[in-house]
């Protein structure tokens, strides 16, 4: 049996063979692909270079069920195993799942998804699974399978024969791997409140808009937003590593890495790289590369109108569906965007000291409407970082390190998960506006706040919920029950000129 | 509104006449000045405020300083009872008309289309608010479209309601120069706000100082040419000219306006603040306070009304 995937879900597939006299053929079904109908010059020659006979007959593989698609390379192994058990009845092939693409030479290389095929071949009641060796550290992680890697597909046949049996791989230690070496807060000089802001945006997953001037350290403090979020659990983990598993990106993040994973997708990136998508079944996007972690987009404006109107379903609803003709595929993308871009036209406006930029009022506020015009729903902060001036950075102040902010961090987000989850969400930024009021628990001196900012006219009713939210976070941090009036004064600064 | 509908004529209430008892008398002076510019008759939706006032005129596409400096004159006067003209147009000209109504002032605004036209489109809600103290004013037709060449013979009106034109910030060739150059021939008092010479934004206005125009500081400038500027106000929040005026630096006077409470950070924030805007992360490394208890003395300030947040994390002192 090998697998199929859509998405992070997938099909088992049995695969079938037939061999049967007439003339020599070799014929493989079931809505295959390119790289499937090729595998028959693959197997040929591997089944030959390991030593094996090629049988000259008319054979026929099917991939069952015949009417899911399937495309790539990791059936070749199954196929040559299947195809082998007609000449040697020893082949133990039931209840072992199969996974690799071969080389001419027998060997066998690795694939790309395997993580998420051993889950999904785990819960098909396969208890022996055999991959590509380069593959084995992964698909160990899953518990209950018993996992052996392949070098070569002599090795394979000599396991399943009983002839000479491989060493299960072991299943690597969860956060074990050094901790990537992302940028400490207290490596940032200065940048006291957009500090706040990150450390606020990390507390309760909130989406976040930096507006400063070219060398502001905007993507530096992006950087630091990773850091402040807290482990993730084993499940989380394993579920963000069988993302970049189906990506084969494992090399650009451990997969028993426990750290939130941060991705930074260049503005030439395309529509489907970002969001996912692509020719064939789906790939995940960036945005799900980012699930659980942070997604930067720097210089937001550089990135087409279409790829941030596309970015919307995701950041609203967690998730992102593909849908195809040949069907639906949704990945996880429950991330913290942050938005990082110039705060003008000609980006001197946050200069904190002298007066650079020129641009016309009106134009300044059109460029910061245009900003947050696609996700100004979904934006709950909006943070205006200057530049530090030289002095400054060498100043004597002690700068807090990014440890001390995440244990607040994760005290927080304990704090508000019962509540959140009484809305359905997990965390303060996802609960829907109509529940907020009601769960949030905004004291009265904190109502007469929001009300007073009412009055003086800069908060919308989409604003209002903005500012309960974060307010909300605030109070977390510092352990209050109620949103009391000091939170609300503090989220409302940080809700930017678009109100 | 029936001005969003194809009204042709217009309200009857609208016209106005030459002989009618609320025609301004100032009009007048254009036709004694040169006969062809004689206006006949206007359209008027609101009430007249008292007239002539005082011209604040500008940019279209002002820096966010002259908008702020727009907005401040146009508080100043309104506070004062003086009425601002001004026309109706993006920047500097609608921030002169807000900037009278926050004050508590009357406004007139005069167009370069028909009273029936809502142009400039954003405007709506500015004009509900102006008519319901002041006035709308045009010379054209109700459903004449707001034509390129009316601009300039529209600004022949706003110099003839006015004592006095103040540019706020006008670059070269902008449509305010025209407005000081009606004005001088009108007699009428001209001044300028001194403006960066880095830059092309204050060009125009600037040259208009070097050609003899009267720099503009506060409304003491305005103190030979109207009354109302002569007076120190007492009792009134101050608004705060940049130096605003030179008597009223005197702290805490008997009507002083209501202060935050006079717990030391908030005052310490406030005497970090000059006439300059400055950004938040300079405050908060100047009050040496954690970023949370910064951010809300700031907005405890901002509720108050003692500070202004300006686009890209800038804080702006209001009241002195």
């Amino acid at each position: 049996m090998s697998c199929v995937v859509h998405g992070l879900s997938g099909v088992p597939v049995t695969v079938e063979v037939d061999v049967a006299n007439g003339l020599p053929s070799f014929t493989i079904v079931g809505l295959t692909d390119r790289s499937i109908q090729e595998a028959r010059e693959r197997v040929r020659v591997a089944v030959r270079s390991a030593g094996f006979d090629f049988p000259a007959r008319r054979i026929t593989v099917n991939l069952a069920p015949a009417e899911v698609p399937k495309e790539g390379t990791g059936f070749d192994l199954a196929i040559a195993s299947a195809l082998l058990r007609h000449g040697d009845g020893r082949l133990a092939l039931d209840g072992v799942g199969l996974i690799g693409e071969l080389a001419l030479d027998g060997s066998v290389r690795g694939v790309v998804g395997v993580l998420p095929m051993a889950r999904r071949l785990l819960e098909a009641g396969i208890r022996t699974l055999l991959v590509p060796s380069e593959n084995a550290a992964e698909a160990a992680l899953v518990e209950g399978v018993s996992v052996f890697g392949v070098e070569r597909l002599s090795d394979a046949v000599a396991h399943l024969r009983g002839a000479r049996r491989l060493a299960a791989a072991p299943p690597p230690p969860m956060g074990a791997v050094p901790q990537a070496p992302g940028t400490d807060l207290a490596s940032v000089r200065g940048q006291a409140l957009a500090k706040r802001a990150l450390e606020i945006a990390a507390g309760g997953r909130h989406n976040v808009l930096m507006l400063g001037p070219p060398g502001s350290g905007k993507t530096m403090l992006a950087r630091a937003l990773g850091g402040l979020l807290p482990d993730l659990s084993v499940d989380e983990a394993l579920e963000v590593a069988a993302i970049y598993s189906l990506r084969g990106r494992l090399a650009d993040r451990p997969p028993t890495s426990l750290r939130p994973p941060f991705r930074a997708p260049h503005h030439s990136v395309s529509r489907a790289g970002l969001v996912g998508g692509g020719a064939g079944l789906a790939q995940p996007g960036e945005v799900s590369l980012a699930h659980r972690g942070v997604l930067l987009l720097d210089e937001v404006c550089e990135f087409p109108r279409a790829h941030l109107e596309a970015l919307r379903q995701p950041v609203e609803e967690r998730r992102v569906v593909v849908t195809r003709v040949r069907g639906t595929v949704v990945f996880p993308a429950e991330l913290i965007l942050v938005a990082a871009a110039n705060p003008c036209p000609c980006g001197r406006l946050g200069q904190a000291v002298g007066e650079g930029c020129r641009c016309p009022a009106e134009q300044v506020v059109r460029y910061q409407a245009r900003l947050s015009g696609p996700m100004r729903d979904r934006i709950d902060i909006v943070v205006d970082v200057p530049r530090v001036e030289g002095a400054d950075l060498f100043g004597e102040r002690e700068e807090e390190s990014s440890g001390r902010v995440r244990e607040r961090v994760a005290a927080a987000r304990a704090r508000q998960r019962e509540r959140a989850a009484r809305a359905g969400a997990t965390a303060n930024a996802l609960v829907p506006g109509e529940r907020l009021l009601e769960i949030c628990g905004l004291d009265a001196r904190g109502r007469d706040a929001l009300t007073r900012a009412g009055e003086r006219g800069r908060l919308s009713a989409r604003g209002y919920h903005r500012v309960l939210r974060v307010a909300r976070t605030i109070s977390d941090l510092r352990g209050d029950e109620r949103v009391t009036r000091e939170a609300v004064i503090e989220a409302l600064q940080l809700r930017g000129q678009a109100g | 509104m029936g001005w969003r509908g194809g009204v042709s004529a217009g309200p009857p209430g609208w016209r106005l006449d030459r002989g009618d008892p609320r025609w301004p008398a100032c009009l007048d002076d254009l036709a004694a000045c040169d006969e062809r510019d004689r206006v006949v008759r206007l359209f008027v939706d609101g009430d007249l405020p008292p007239l002539p006032g005082v011209a604040l005129v500008g940019a279209r596409r002002p820096t966010l300083q002259g908008l702020e400096v727009a907005r401040r004159i146009g508080a100043d006067l309104g506070r004062r009872g003086v009425t601002v003209v001004s026309g109706f147009a993006v920047g500097v000209d609608a921030e002169a008309h807000r900037g009278c109504l926050a004050g508590g002032g009357r406004t007139v605004a005069v167009l370069g289309c028909g009273l029936a036209v809502p142009y400039p489109r954003a405007h709506g809600p500015l004009r509900t608010q102006l008519t319901k103290t002041g006035a709308l004013l045009s010379e054209y037709p109700p459903t004449d479209g707001p034509l390129p060449w009316h601009f300039p013979l529209r600004n022949r009106i706003i110099a003839a309601l006015s004592r006095a034109v103040i540019v706020v910030e006008a670059g070269e060739g902008s449509g305010a120069l025209s407005t000081a150059h009606r004005a001088v021939e009108l007699g009428r008092e001209v001044l300028a706000v001194p403006g960066s010479i880095m830059g092309t934004a204050c060009a125009g206005s600037n040259r208009l100082l070097r050609d003899g125009a009267r720099p503009y500081l506060d409304p003491s400038d305005l103190s030979d040419v109207v009354p109302e500027c002569r007076t120190e106000l007492a009792g009134i929040a101050p608004g705060g000219g940049c130096g605003g005026s030179r008597a009223r630096r005197r702290p805490g006077g008997a009507g002083a306006a209501p202060r935050p409470e006079p717990h030391a950070p908030g005052q310490r924030l406030l005497d970090l603040l000059g006439a300059e805007p400055v950004h938040r992360e300079v405050l908060a490394r100047g009050l040496d306070l954690p970023a949370a208890d910064v951010a809300v003395l700031i907005g405890e300030l901002e509720l108050t009304g003692a500070v202004r947040a300006l686009p890209g994390g800038r804080v702006l002192r209001a009241r002195w």
